[in-house]
């Protein structure tokens, strides 16, 4: 009975929060509410069983990604007023489009009978947590997709850093190399200086 | 009215709806658009995840693991996009990006 109450108390929340990322004026609330909507998914997710996924959920999204936004929002200097120009213009094709959407999504699940019925929920055995039976597949039958992942992470994040780095002329810097490479024979000169000539 | 698979998945209809319908009305945002691809894909991890559970594979959950990384991979790259377009002509517009008349 708790876990009913908490299942729709956490779907209610997402769903609102989703309309708000979507609705609100300030991005910077956009991104808050999307936090919001991670936040009860790995709720969700807790309910119902997968707890590695939603800690997961927690730290990627809520630590990495949303922060990333946050970051971009606030340092891009944008008026955001002008973006939501066509916001009235778009909204009833949007609605008409959404409508159709969720409501052939719902009927295909309502009059959906599966071949076997849904048992109980449990994805892992007994005695076994679910963070170990995900590790017990994932390094072992999924480990070359596990290390594509990897793969993808990296060009992800090369990607960005290339993406985004600038070296601006004109900008004092240390060169370690060059500093190093000094000797005394060439960094300094002695000059004897007759009297009433300057140094030429 | 318990809760089954029936309403993890209606639940997860209608995030996927949200997210395609603020595609729609944010049309020149791309901060709003990128954001409504996120909520896309947490729609398509809870199907996955409730799935996962409800057919008692474990499958699934490490599908939305793969999702979960492609999704952080598309963020960094969207944003770093992003950026850069913003450096170069001071304003995100989306309606705007058709200098290379492709």
């Amino acid at each position: 009975m708790l876990q009913t109450i908490a299942f729709y108390v956490f779907a209610a929340v997402i769903i609102f929060s989703a309309l708000m990322v979507i609705s609100s004026r300030n991005p910077v609330h956009s991104v808050l509410f999307l936090i919001l909507a991670f936040l009860n998914a790995a709720a969700l997710f807790i309910l119902l069983g997968a707890e590695f996924l939603a800690w997961i959920l927690v730290v990627v999204y809520v630590g990495a990604v949303a922060v990333l936004f946050l970051f971009v929002v606030m340092m891009l200097d944008i008026d955001f007023a002008s973006l939501r120009a066509g916001f009235m213009q778009y909204l009833p094709i949007g609605a008409i489009i959404g409508l159709a959407i969720v409501s052939e999504l719902i009927l295909a699940y309502l009059g959906w009978a599966t071949a076997t019925p849904p048992g109980p929920p449990s994805a892992t055995t007994p005695g076994v947590s679910n963070t170990e039976a995900l590790g017990r597949i994932l390094y072992t039958d999924y480990i070359f997709y596990f290390q594509t992942a990897g793969l993808i992470l990296l060009v992800a994040m090369i990607g960005a850093i290339v993406l985004t780095l600038r070296h601006r002329v004109g900008v004092k810097r240390q060169s370690i190399a060059r500093q190093v490479r000094r000797v005394p024979a060439e960094a300094i000169e002695i000059l004897e200086v007759k009297p009433g000539q300057g140094v030429t | 009215m318990t809760v089954g698979l029936t309403q993890y998945l209606i639940v997860a209809a209608l995030l996927f709806t949200i997210g395609v319908f603020g595609i729609f009305v944010n049309r020149k945002n791309v901060i709003i658009i990128l954001m409504s691809i996120e909520l896309i894909l947490l729609s398509v991890n809870i199907n996955f995840v409730a799935f996962s559970v409800y057919l008692g594979n474990l499958t699934g959950q490490v599908f939305a693991l793969f999702v979960l990384t492609v999704a952080a991979a598309e963020a960094a790259i969207g944003l770093a996009i992003l950026v850069v377009y913003f450096r170069n002509r001071g304003t995100i517009a989306v309606d705007q990006i058709n200098m290379m008349k492709g």
